[in-house]
């Protein structure tokens, strides 16, 4: 089974998901084999999934919650605080 | 700046320690400020009708997270039940245009990322894969957040999106593609000029 970069880029995307069949798989090794392109892609897209994990937990960046909202979630908690 | 103390803090004070945290945590998956900002408000909310069943098991900022994360599916579930079509019954031109039309080949080859690992150590760097993930067609953006950024599974994606499997398969290939281009020409190709 001879596969496009594009069928190869579709199983790599696929096979971060879910499992390929033995089939697929086998056909995806073989393309990489020659196919320096979809050899890159296989990588970067491990490293998207690095880029996933990093976010899970933190949110790391420097935009700040705009002053207006801040202000007014501000007086939502002090609301909700009253007894 | 990251909260390690586990023990919570009075509530007044969460909105100053933990808020642009949790704006940036909701921005970077709804992406439209004023979703991300309600999204913040009812996640201080939640928090202070429930602060009295925090376990202090972890930090504070992750508690508020968690609550967060709920939030955001929720968010995207109303989302879903709202939208139309989804966007993987038509064709996506950005994604055709990287390949030949007879062979289905590269036009040209992904290019070599120098030193990636280093670029999650760089706040500019997440400021360009907030823009890159701003740039992506909304459900491909979803699906993109829900898989890669909450960790949900195929099958919890389709019931929060209401789409099909290969539906899924479809956005997931299409936002990791543009991410890619994205990426790329952003950071990984703009870096060789201005090291």
């Amino acid at each position: 089974m001879m596969l496009s970069c594009k069928e190869v880029s579709v199983l790599l995307s696929r096979a971060c998901d879910t499992r390929l069949t033995w089939r697929e798989w086998l056909a995806v090794r073989l393309h990489l084999l020659y196919c320096a392109g979809c050899a890159r892609l296989e990588r970067q897209l491990a490293f998207l999934r690095s880029v996933g994990r990093r976010v899970r937990e933190e949110a790391p960046g420097e935009t700040r919650l705009p002053d207006p909202a801040r202000e007014r979630i501000r007086q939502q908690l002090r609301q909700e605080q009253k007894p | 700046m990251h909260d390690d103390s586990h023990a919570p803090s009075e509530p007044h004070s969460w909105l100053d320690r933990h808020g642009d945290a949790l704006y940036r945590y909701a921005l970077m998956r709804v992406r439209e400020p004023a979703a991300a900002e309600d999204l913040v408000q009812e996640t201080l909310l939640a928090a202070l009708r429930t602060h009295s069943r925090f376990a202090g098991e972890s930090s504070e900022r992750t508690w508020l997270i968690a609550i967060l994360k709920n939030k955001v599916i929720d968010h995207f579930r109303r989302y879903a039940h709202e939208a139309t079509l989804p966007e993987s019954e038509d064709p996506d031109a950005l994604i055709d245009a990287l390949f030949e039309k007879s062979s289905d080949h590269w036009l040209s080859f992904p290019n070599a990322w120098q030193n990636p690992d280093t670029a999650l150590e760089n706040s500019r760097f997440w400021q360009v894969f907030a823009d890159c993930m701003q740039g992506l067609p909304a459900r491909q953006a979803q699906a993109f957040a829900l898989t890669e950024l909450e960790g949900l599974d195929t099958d919890d994606l389709c019931k929060v999106l209401s789409v099909t499997s290969s539906n899924v398969w479809v956005l997931l290939h299409r936002a990791r593609l543009r991410l890619r281009e994205c990426l790329e020409q952003r950071w990984f190709d703009a870096g060789k000029e201005n090291p």
